[in-house]
């Protein structure tokens, strides 16, 4: 049998356990991943006893209270606090979303706060998205039209509709790190969040670069490592469905 | 000082945040061929302009006759008069123009039958210098900000912005009066930068995070409103703070007047429509002022919703569902995730919460930052747009719709006199150390405080005294109560508790750089209302009820340094920029 060894220094360890001091009847466990890039540290997992009658009903709640509260030295990104900048995107009980979105009532049992899977941590919860970054900047994210006049390009209700479910994607990344090929294949296949955007570009009946828009997704590694397995649709913490997207980019490509 | 590992870059234009104006500046900054940095604590579409939802403003006259005359007007009744009519006069000549434009960046409009821009109603929004609604609100859906934002951040990749993402900004550099560049704490690596610039652009945005119930980020901390403090320079109108008439109860969340817009009505424990009383024409659409007052009005006197009756009801279930689905997706999600409530079958939850800053750091209508020194100044190499700066525009009260329509046209507007003022290459000035050493002496002890005061703690206490002595209604108690009150924060700072020593995304000192940048501008805050002893636009005095126009038609100026603060006045600008159309004299507002 093959023997698998992972590093020393990956090895998560067991951290701090904060108890709690308020005395409260309705105590909740939050383990949370730590790691600080300045000490010479493994990762470890801290646990928070957090009191629950006084927390809002959000995890970004638990987090601020336990920032707060308890231990101000936690790193986590977070802004808007309803959804729609994408700061907050973390792993809650084995699962991706927005910390600022997600009841902690919906998660059960103890609660384990992670980064998102699969990324280069930089700190605590923070991840490294430099690479999703380049790589929604490789599709052209901007509109290609020759046309030139002072009015408004004209588009029909039904081809405006057609970027609905597409055009609201908060780059959270979400998706793209819930995807085994991504995982895989991070810094080649460009992922579920990255390809839903190709796609709002690519149908935008405004847009005059369809073709070169396919030509470049339409790539054994770019396009092709998506082997639909649905895990980024399931994660949207928007409800949007990128795998659709990318379905119809390999149909479009089929049939052009 | 020498610790610190000090990394130097050169640029014509140095832009600070990447919201909607950072971006849009920015965009015509690479596209006048000027060297360019756009320096920002988040990646750009995490900025808050991503939260705007109803649209943005624009006399385009796709839904009906309109005329950017008729939006001024609203404007400038919006404003309660504190707006320099030659600054509105640009934003609403120019608002078509820049609307078209980001059509063609790309920004998914929605749409009318005949394939246009879709616009909607928006509150303060007249035909014919207040006579009807017009529909004059252009939409994305209730996604505006976000579909604009993002478009944006594209248009600025496409032009090769060079962007310093996740750098926190720690002050300006100034030399004899004038700004030449900034310093900035790299937060993904710990390393310190020097940036220096013929021209800074304050693009931070807005200072929401003062209160405690906010629909603004967490972010949202006036960074560039507190760097032009510590340099000495005043900010303008700060007592102006908006508070929108429908955030979800509890929580803060954003409920667009859109919602409104679209056929949406208040109702207080009665089930009366009691706008109709407060605003007999206008009703729900009134200016946001006026909504947000006429619910604090219904609350006071016990005609609140709910076990502590302090809320009342937003109605959208009696629109169709289709319409709903179409127009306002974003607060059905979010009325279901804050208020756990279904918006087809039954009302949200609001009430009025802390959504916007009218004052900010004082700017001419080309984007240059203003002092007066006997008379007014530009202050030279600095510039400010966006929620940060005070143009003025919204003088006492914005019309919704009219922050995004802010954001491009004086956006834009800089980058143009930027391009005027610099040529591609021209030669930087030396930096004295001294100055740089200012910079980072502060943000040295504070890294360093080894006291016992949380910044929570403090933030937390700023935060409830704003809430509690300089809310919707304000008086002389209140206000002197809190003038006294709010600088007990500030005088927390001396024993300060930073837990964190570390540099990489030691985001306990972030919090504490913020917390430093919030109670400058609260104190400003406070005293500037303390001193407006007059009622106009957002600053209800119940001590004062009415508009004073022969002693407060001015702007309040704040000077602060350290708690202290010096607070004068500079007369609104009355007259318009072009013959184009007339000023606007005072006029009783009425709606």
């Amino acid at each position: 049998m093959v023997q698998f060894n992972l590093p020393a220094n990956s090895k998560v360890k067991k951290g701090q356990y904060y108890k709690d001091n308020t005395g409260s009847k309705n105590i909740r466990k939050v383990n949370v991943y730590r790691w600080d890039p300045s000490k010479n540290e493994n990762p470890r997992i801290d646990t928070y006893e957090v009191d629950m009658d006084n927390c809002s009903s959000k995890v970004l709640d638990i987090l601020n209270k336990i920032k707060n509260e308890i231990d101000p030295s936690i790193a986590y990104r977070r802004s808007c606090a309803h959804g729609v900048c994408g700061s907050c995107a973390m792993n809650m009980n084995g699962k991706n979303g927005l910390a600022c979105t997600k009841a902690h009532s919906e998660l059960e049992g103890d609660i384990d706060i992670y980064p998102l899977p699969h990324l280069k941590v930089l700190k605590d919860l923070i991840g490294d998205l430099s690479t999703l970054y380049k790589q929604y900047e490789s599709v052209e994210p901007w509109l290609k039209t020759t046309k030139k006049n002072d009015k408004e390009n004209i588009q029909s209700k039904e081809d405006r509709a057609k970027l609905d479910g597409f055009y609201e994607c908060i780059m959270c990344a979400c998706c793209s790190t819930s995807c085994p090929s991504y995982w895989w294949n991070g810094e080649k296949y460009l992922g579920p969040a990255v390809l839903l955007q190709a796609y709002r570009w690519i149908i935008d009946s405004r847009d005059e670069d369809r073709k070169e828009r396919l030509k470049k997704v339409a790539d054994e590694l770019k396009l092709y490592r998506c082997h639909t397995i649905l895990n980024c649709t399931n994660a949207c913490p928007k409800g949007l469905n990128p795998a659709k997207a990318i379905a119809e980019i390999k149909k479009m490509l089929a049939t052009a | 000082m020498n610790a610190y590992k000090i990394i130097d870059h050169e640029y014509d234009v140095v832009v600070l945040g990447a919201g909607g104006s950072g971006l849009r500046a920015a965009v015509g900054l690479s596209e006048a061929g000027l060297k360019t940095a756009c320096v920002s604590k988040v990646f750009p579409t995490r900025s808050h302009t991503s939260a705007a939802q109803g649209g943005i403003s624009a006399a385009l006259g796709n839904m009906g006759e309109d005329d950017w005359r008729w939006h001024m007007y609203d404007t400038v009744k919006g404003a309660d008069w504190l707006g320099d009519q030659d600054s509105i006069e640009y934003l609403c000549k120019e608002a078509p123009a820049a609307v078209l434009e980001l059509e063609k960046y790309g920004v998914p409009f929605s749409r009318t039958e005949d394939g246009k821009i879709y616009q909607r109603p928006f509150g303060g929004m007249t035909k014919n210098y207040g006579n009807e609604t017009v529909q004059r609100t252009c939409a994305a859906a209730d996604r505006t900000g976000h579909a604009i934002l993002h478009t944006l951040y594209g248009q600025a990749l496409k032009h090769n912005t060079e962007f310093f993402i996740e750098y926190f900004a720690l002050d300006l550099i100034m030399k004899d009066g004038a700004c030449k560049g900034i310093i900035a704490w790299n937060l993904n690596d710990g390393t310190i930068h020097r940036f220096r610039s013929h021209i800074t652009i304050i693009a931070t945005g807005g200072y929401g995070k003062v209160y405690y119930s906010a629909t603004s980020a967490h972010t949202c901390t006036g960074d560039g409103n507190a760097m032009a403090l510590r340099a000495g320079l005043p900010l303008q109108d700060m007592e102006f703070v908006q508070f929108h008439p429908t955030g979800i109860y509890g929580h803060g969340t954003l409920i667009s007047e859109g919602v409104r817009g679209e056929g949406g009505y208040l109702v207080n424990s009665k089930g009366e429509r009691f706008m109709e009383r407060y605003a007999p024409n206008a009703k729900d659409l009134a200016s946001r002022d006026v909504v947000s007052r006429s619910i604090a009005v219904e609350i006071n006197e016990g005609r609140g919703i709910g076990k502590e009756q302090d809320h009342v009801h937003l109605h959208i279930d009696h629109l169709d569902p289709k319409v709903i689905d179409e127009r306002l997706p974003g607060i059905s999600e979010a009325s279901k995730l804050f208020a756990n409530v279904d918006v087809t079958k039954e009302p949200i939850p609001v009430v009025p919460t802390v959504h916007y800053n009218m004052g900010g750091i004082p700017t001419n209508y080309k984007a240059e930052v203003l002092t007066v020194n006997g008379s007014e100044k530009t202050v030279p190499g600095l510039m400010a747009i966006g929620e940060a700066a005070c143009v003025s525009v919204h003088g006492a009260n914005r019309l919704g719709s009219n922050s995004l329509i802010d954001l491009v046209v004086f956006g834009r507007a800089a980058a143009k006199r930027a391009a005027e003022l610099v040529k591609p290459g021209m030669k930087h000035d030396e930096i004295v150390k001294s100055e740089t050493d200012r910079c980072l002496e502060r943000f040295d002890s504070l890294r360093n405080s080894e006291g016992s005061n949380p910044t929570s703690e403090l933030r937390l206490s700023m935060q409830k005294t704003m809430q509690s002595k300089c809310a919707v209604f304000r008086s002389e108690k209140t206000l002197k109560e809190g003038v006294d009150e709010i600088r007990k924060p500030y005088d927390g700072m001396d024993s300060l508790s930073v837990k964190d020593k570390s540099l990489i995304f030691n985001t306990d000192l972030v919090e504490t750089l913020e917390f430093d940048n919030l109670i400058r501008q609260a104190i400003t805050t406070m005293d500037s209302a303390y001193n407006r002893k007059e009622s106009r636009g957002a600053h209800a005095r119940e001590d004062f009820p009415k508009r004073d126009d022969e002693n407060f038609m001015q702007h309040t100026l704040s000077w602060c340094n350290g708690s202290k603060t010096k607070i004068s006045y500079r007369p609104v600008h009355r007259s318009t920029l072009t013959n184009d159309v007339q000023y606007f004299p005072p006029q009783e507002r009425v709606y």
